[in-house]
């Protein structure tokens, strides 16, 4: 008979137990670091396993496995933070951590812990169990040479594949001086497939892949994995047409899904927390305001079942919601942690996110999607005399502070008199986040989300994040091509 | 030398004996620790004090030419021993690949020069925060205009890592690296401007003072005040030393092995061929004292040594690791894990000069977003910097776009500056391109 273990009891059995450390001992350490003039504390213990398997030249080339374990101390005194980590999660070098992370507030201090607070999960997003068994070793390799030959056998002019499969389970334990007693067991899987088409002497790249928290049998089920290998060759093999890009100001279209990366970096970083209390973002004091055409609602959402950017709570222990930035253009909240949220007078959103115990907490974005419109996708097309319709994306970047951001198209058309004509090499998309979002004048009612391969960077640190829109059109925007 | 680290080399000895013992026929270990603190000052007051420890311990198993990989943060016998399993499960999945193996025993390191990498700074967290406020302050006292602040950070950091293979190679070298950097923010009605600037050596001696850094901090945020976007057009553009790294980084990646056996690079059979004009000549200096990309091994134990990559504008050697060179027939260069301090000659002009003889054109200052294709060369970037004309600078500029295909850019190149940058480990000066085109409105 098997028991079904909460999340708690996996994270205190895994992180908790083998080093001895008693509920009485964290409560001690803790009141350490708050014996000082400190207002808030933190202990995050992490165990995180990930494995990848790297297949190319027809042969499985490579396969990893790595092991990653420790504990970090976070001390908060009014807008100050100490930090320190361990990686060994024993109570000699937690001490030492905890003393570390203290000096950030010398003088005595008086807070006290609060008696915990453990909820019960009242929601599960995603399975408990272990990704990286959920298929024997024999299947992942088997699921490999699938992607390939479908890939190849695609297309006579596919000259070279990589696919990659990955896996990461994750368990997290936080305890906090306000009460926190919180875990979560987090899966996160992602398979990937990388072509180069060959025609000529032309050679084109391209790749395609997903993955969420769930496990590697999505992957088959779903015909994921076989799928993935012909978007690759579709999108390499279109791209070995591509015609010059176009340079200037034009009517842009984007396609559905993962174009939504325009919001992640438009909007989205703009309003989180750190930067509005600060003052540092274009978006700064401006809610209430317009920053966006009234057909426009935008959300960041951590409550999906199963997206890689989900979250059954943040690494603060704070469940995760959905929160309305933009509603009908009108600027409405920022994304908080719980040291911004305070220092704002406001409760954290549950975007309090951190790459591992040995990085500090910031607000992050969850899955960012912009809510559908009316318009079928064909209209929003035949409504153009000439522009681009834009659907797939490399990465992009912001400059927070004056708000200029970029987006980089991998696959993209020129359209027409109202017809999509000829595809165009990829090019970079530039514009103003508090003023792209006005040019909005049209929105499909065929909202998307991308396929889950979303990682976000800020200040060094990366997380899985997800991105969403319908398709869309932006009445001009500058498109960064070589023809005039 | 550092507690921690005293064991850590006899550590890769047992790890590697450990593995014979278990029946694969080679291994390689390796171990880098570091640890260090950064503090940063925001608004004149502390906002973190951060305390970095990190280890990790890599080992790569070979049953033949079948491979596998694994790693762990514990470093305690139970955890690697999960670890050294786990590689020894995977080569039992992976297939034979000729390529695969350790580096060619003849081309390991025999000697392992003192690069003088190691400078430890008995730095105390409150020294930092002293520090770091004096930078801080320096930039917000400049000028009314700077308004607000993202902080001044120092940083210190001491590292040891250590490489091992069953071909007999065992060796270890210490490295430190500090910095002080400061990013200001200035606002005026037309909107709000962020910069930074920043210091990093291998020895707290050479670091350039914190005041000078906070003043160029804000000099560089206020100079940017009152941007404003260009019409699309084509024009010359300059890269400024800061940022002309980037480029010749993109060079590397189209004559790194990995890109060449993939057939991914824009500069596929180019050895020999012209791939810059003839006054461009580019070499390596893995061997540079106190250099930041300074290493006397590569990541596979291969001894790293000097040697010319472009001579007179003919490409002269690629950029390989053991692998990619075995993949195209040739012999690894000591790349394994990257290059080790490029420099580029110079035409002898500073930036003044550059942009007097360019007349009229763009000076770049910043990049963003990723727009490189290294199959293609295709380049498509976000811009900001300063619209030139009669060699002067007229106004700053911003939100637009700077494209072009890096093989014709390269061919292209008119002059580079004196102006070195040595914050990097490519050392390059300003790099004037003839001709961009520019998209913005």
């Amino acid at each position: 008979m098997s028991v079904l273990l909460s999340n708690l009891e996996i994270a205190q059995h895994t992180l908790l137990e083998p080093a001895n450390l008693s509920e009485q001992k964290l409560q001690e350490v803790l009141g350490n670091v708050l014996g000082h003039a400190v207002d808030h504390a933190d202990l995050y213990f992490q165990s995180a396993r990930h494995e990848s398997w790297v297949l190319e030249d027809g042969i499985i080339k490579e396969g990893s496995y790595n092991i990653d374990y420790g504990v970090g101390v976070r001390a908060i005194s009014g807008e100050k933070t100490g930090f320190a980590y361990s990686d060994d999660i024993i109570l000699p070098a937690l001490e030492h951590a905890a003393k570390a992370a203290r000096t950030i507030a010398l003088q005595g201090g008086k807070n006290k812990i609060q008696a915990w607070n453990r909820v019960p999960a009242t929601r599960l997003l995603y399975d408990t169990a272990d990704p990286l068994k959920s298929l024997p070793d024999a299947d992942k390799i088997a699921l490999l040479r699938q992607c390939d030959q479908e890939a190849r056998k695609a297309d006579p002019r596919i000259q070279q594949v990589i696919v990659s499969l990955a896996g990461v389970h994750e368990i997290i334990l936080i305890v906090a001086s306000d009460g926190t007693f919180n875990a979560d067991v987090r899966p996160l899987v992602r398979l990937g497939v990388s072509v180069i088409a060959e025609e000529n002497g032309r050679r084109e790249q391209a790749s395609s892949g997903g993955g969420g928290r769930y496990n590697y049998t999505t992957f088959i089920e779903q015909g994921l994995g076989l799928a993935y290998a012909r978007e690759a060759v579709r999108q390499a093999v279109v791209n070995l047409k591509a015609i010059p890009a176009p340079a200037g100001l034009m009517p842009v279209v984007l396609g559905p899904g993962w174009p939504g990366v325009l919001l992640h970096e438009a909007i989205g970083h703009g309003l989180e927390g750190d930067f509005n209390r600060k003052g540092s973002s274009a978006f700064s004091g401006k809610i209430g305001q317009s920053v966006a055409s009234s057909l426009c609602t935008v959300v960041d959402d951590g409550t999906l079942e199963g997206r890689r950017g989900s979250l059954n709570i943040d690494d603060e222990g704070t469940p995760t919601q959905c929160t309305t930035l933009i509603e009908n253009g009108i600027l409405k909240g920022y994304l908080q942690d719980k040291l911004n949220a305070r220092l704002m007078g406001t409760h954290s959103t549950g975007n309090g996110r951190r790459e591992s115990y040995a990085h500090i907490t910031m607000p992050r974005m969850t899955n960012t999607y912009l809510l559908p419109g009316k318009h079928m996708p064909e209209e929003i097309i035949a409504s153009v005399d000439k522009g681009l319709y834009a659907v797939n994306f490399g990465g992009g970047q912001v400059d927070i502070t004056s708000g200029k951001f970029v987006f980089s198209a991998s696959e993209a058309y020129l359209i027409e008199k109202g017809k999509i004509t000829h595809p165009v090499k990829g090019a970079t998309l530039i514009g103003n986040g508090p003023e792209a979002l006005k040019h909005v004048v049209m929105l499909g009612n065929d909202l998307k989300l991308d396929t889950g391969v979303g990682t976000c960077g800020k200040e060094g640190q990366s997380v899985p994040v997800g991105v969403g829109q319908p398709t869309l059109k932006i009445d001009q925007m500058t498109v960064g091509g070589t023809e005039r | 030398m550092n507690a921690e680290w005293r064991h850590l080399k006899e550590l890769v000895a047992a790890v590697l004996k450990e593995a014979k013992a278990m029946g694969v026929d080679a291994a390689e270990v390796g171990i880098v620790h570091e640890s260090g603190l950064s503090a940063t000052v925001r608004m004149g007051v502390v906002e973190t004090i951060e305390f970095n420890r990190d280890k990790t311990l890599g080992i790569t198993v070979y049953r033949g030419t079948k491979k596998g990989s694994a790693s762990t943060s514990d470093i305690h016998q139970d955890a690697i021993r999960t670890a050294l399993e786990a590689a020894c499960h995977i080569a039992e999945y992976t297939e034979e690949d000729p390529c695969a193996g350790l580096a060619d025993k003849d081309l390991l390191a025999r000697e392992i020069p003192d690069l003088d990498l190691y400078h430890p700074w008995a730095l105390l967290p409150e020294e930092a925060v002293k520090w770091a406020k004096e930078c801080e302050d320096s930039a917000r006292g400049f000028d009314a205009r700077i308004t607000n602040s993202e902080g001044a950070s120092v940083t210190s950091h001491i590292g040891y890592r250590v490489y091992g293979n069953t071909n007999g190679f065992l060796a270890a070298y210490p490295s430190s690296r500090h910095g002080i950097s400061c990013t200001v923010i200035a606002k005026t009605e037309e909107g709000m401007q962020r910069d930074y600037e920043f210091t990093v050596a291998r020895d707290p001696k050479d670091l350039e003072s914190r005041t000078s850094i906070g003043q160029k901090a804000a000099l560089r945020t206020l100079r940017r005040l009152g941007a404003r976007k260009l019409k699309t057009r084509e024009a010359p553009v300059i890269f400024e030393a800061q940022i002309a790294g980037s480029l010749l980084g993109s060079f590397i990646a189209a004559i790194s092995g990995s890109n060449l056996y993939r057939k991914s690079s824009f500069l596929l059979d180019s050895l020999n061929q012209a791939v810059f004009p003839e006054f461009i000549s580019i070499k390596e200096v893995p061997h540079l004292p106190k250099g930041l990309g300074s290493s006397p091994f590569d990541s596979e134990g291969v001894a790293t040594r000097e040697r010319n990559i472009v001579e007179n504008g003919i490409l002269k050697s690629y950029v390989l690791g053991s692998y990619s060179a075995r993949k195209l027939g040739l012999q690894s260069t000591g790349n394994a894990g990257g290059v080790h301090n490029l420099m580029i000659s110079h035409t002898n002009h500073d930036l003044p000069e550059l942009l007097t003889e360019m007349g009229t054109g763009l000076l770049v200052t910043e990049l963003i977003g990723q727009g490189v294709n290294i199959v293609t060369g295709d380049y498509s970037r976000g811009a900001a910097g300063f619209w030139v004309e009669n060699g002067e600078i007229q106004y700053p500029v911003e939100e637009i776009t700077i494209a072009g295909n890096l093989k014709e850019m390269f061919q292209r190149l008119v002059a580079i500056g004196d102006d070195v940058e040595h914050r990097s480990n490519i050392l390059t000066g300003s790099i004037w391109v003839d001709k961009m085109t520019i998209a913005g409105d």
